[in-house]
């Protein structure tokens, strides 16, 4: 049986830079089981407000002190109450949830495209890719400078880290897609994995289905149970037949093959 | 040894506790967390004649202590849930309440016909308060002779208890609830959702892409017991209730209102146990009260 909600210590909550936060929580079950591209539901509170927990991406297993963590931006009111949170506190926790990324083991080299707080899946998978011995590049973008966050543990496990911005406030001025295909001319990486707003990834998706490179993404969205129950949060992919289905991104997702996922809008 | 067995118009149930429709599936996520036969049984998801595809999201809007859907009953069809929800089900040890949803009388009709002989099935929840479809639903439910008209098509093709699901949208609960008795239903289940609305004042638009939802959650709960309250007085038939029972305290206060089983819908959202949780609660408040069957506390709260 899966362990249903409980009530995780944090050991850890700090202001990366504004509007950017780690929390560490002591969660050895959910240490001990999550893999990397699953995700928590988190209720700041104990009380019934929020009534919703918040669907955030794991960012740290670590299984030896029983222990994981999470990156988030605050976008509203749970996220906010979160932020508030102080080590000590208690805090309602429902997982591991979602399927993870898959390994892929003949890849020689992957490339990680992260655009803003979508880093925050792709640290894991780094450190489990690295782990197998590949070479690991992370294509980082964002609209400027005070929205990169976190790609210094990324350069501690040994990967390759390049930057773009928006507005040019560090590394190189433009997408990250534009690192992406830059990346691809130099190097063809046997894997692309990448998580961010819709529109990035709906262009990594592009790319890579036109490059022939395995990709997979993992998407984002409005959540109400987490665990494949609500049906609040379905997306549109393509069945082995190209027909249109739904899929929960809670459940059959947050991660999904690149060119099984139909983009409307 | 406390007894928790209820008997409902022939529904006979191990316990009071109930998952309600639209927010359990038909189970099987679930039943990765507990054992579904710790329950009395479970009403599954709203099921149509035809599959459907739900309307697009955004479907869930969170309010205070409570939250919107518009999910707009995405479902396999009823020839899919009966091939390959069912028989899985019937397997699990727990009473299987199929909640059916139709555009007309007649697609009801033939539900209720179709579902009749499938083995393992112990009930049909009649859906005639579902506030997120285009055609049927919650207009169904408003109107005391369209719904009391719908009972006795499906009445009509069933020899399984029938159970009408009213919805809360209406001036007065007693006139339904009496229609549908009137029409042969042997138990009443309330409350559906209550219609609302969330705008997001940074957009000006309304949260869900259809505008309007279903609330439900802790926020209902009050409106729920004192509609549960009313059709006790007002009718026979037995009744289960909802509408924001997140705890065992607070499926007592059904109880106590009239309801004779209880069924737990978005707390289970918040918590895949939480229907588990209230089971167990239950038991362990009889033994401290010293209550020997659940049974005496149905309507204690109407004696003076």
């Amino acid at each position: 049986m899966k362990t249903g909600k409980v009530f995780a210590e944090v050991k850890e909550s700090i202001c990366l830079k504004p509007g950017f936060y780690r929390l560490v929580l002591k969660a050895s079950q959910m240490a001990k089981e999550a893999k990397p591209g699953q995700f928590a539901m988190l209720w700041p509170t104990k009380s019934q407000e929020p009534l919703l927990g918040r669907p955030i991406s794991l960012h740290g297993i670590d299984q030896k002190k029983g222990e994981v963590s999470f990156l988030y931006q605050t976008v509203g009111r749970g996220t906010a109450l979160l932020a508030n949170l102080e080590a000590g506190n208690e805090i309602g926790i429902l997982g591991p949830l979602g399927n993870g990324f898959t390994l892929q083991s003949n890849a020689k080299k992957v490339v990680l495209v992260a655009g803003g707080i979508g880093i925050a899946p792709l640290l894991p998978l780094a450190a489990a890719l690295k782990n197998e011995g590949k070479k690991v590049e992370l294509l980082f973008g964002a609209a400027k400078c005070d929205f990169l966050v976190g790609m210094d543990a990324f350069a501690d496990l040994g990967c390759a880290v390049a930057v773009a911005t928006v507005d040019g406030s560090l590394g190189q001025k433009g997408l990250a897609t534009d690192l992406l295909k830059d990346s691809l001319a130099k190097e063809r990486p046997g894997h692309i994995y990448a998580c961010g707003p819709k529109p990035m990834l709906k262009a990594v998706a592009e790319i890579a289905t036109e490059s022939g490179i395995p990709c997979q993404i993992s998407l984002e969205e409005r959540m109400g149970c987490g665990f494949g129950v609500c049906m609040g949060c379905v997306c549109h992919q393509k069945d082995e037949n190209g027909k249109e289905k739904l899929a929960r991104v809670c459940k059959e997702g947050p991660v999904f093959e690149a060119d099984e996922v139909i983009w409307h809008g | 040894m406390v007894d928790l067995t209820v008997e409902l118009a022939g529904l006979r149930l191990k316990n009071p506790v109930l998952l309600a429709s639209g927010t359990c599936g038909y189970g099987r996520e679930l039943s990765e967390y507990f054992d579904l036969a710790s329950l009395g049984g479970i009403m599954v998801k709203g099921t149509t004649l035809r599959p459907r595809s739900g309307n697009i999201t955004p479907r869930i809007a969170e309010t205070p202590a409570g939250l919107l859907n518009s999910v707009g009953l995405q479902n396999p069809g009823v020839k899919k849930v009966i091939e390959t929800e069912i028989p899985w089900l019937a397997k699990q040890g727990l009473g299987i309440i199929v909640n059916i949803a139709g555009e007309s009388p007649a697609d009801y009709a033939a539900m209720a016909e179709t579902l009749d002989p499938v083995a393992g099935i112990d009930a049909l929840e009649v859906n005639i308060s579902c506030p997120n479809v285009e055609a049927g639903g919650l207009a169904f439910g408003t109107d005391a002779k369209v719904a009391a008209d719908i009972i006795s098509w499906v009445r009509a093709k069933t020899k399984l208890p029938v159970i009408a699901k009213l919805s809360p949208n209406v001036t007065d609960i007693t006139e339904i609830a009496r229609a549908v008795e009137a029409a042969g239903a042997d138990i009443i289940s309330l409350i559906n959702t209550l219609q609302g609305m969330v705008i997001d004042v940074e957009t000006g638009k309304p949260v869900l892409s259809r505008m309007m939802g279903g609330l439900s959650g802790p926020a209902v709960k009050p409106v729920a017991v004192r509609m549960v309250w009313q059709v006790y007085k007002a009718v026979k038939t037995p009744i289960i209730g909802m509408g924001g029972i997140t705890t065992a305290a607070d499926a007592l206060e059904f109880i106590m209102a009239g309801a004779k089983a209880v069924a737990i819908g978005s707390a289970t959202l918040t918590n895949p146990c939480a229907a588990l949780n209230v089971a167990e609660g239950l038991a362990e408040w009889l033994v401290a009260k010293g209550v020997a069957n659940i049974n005496e506390l149905v309507g204690i709260a109407h004696r003076g």
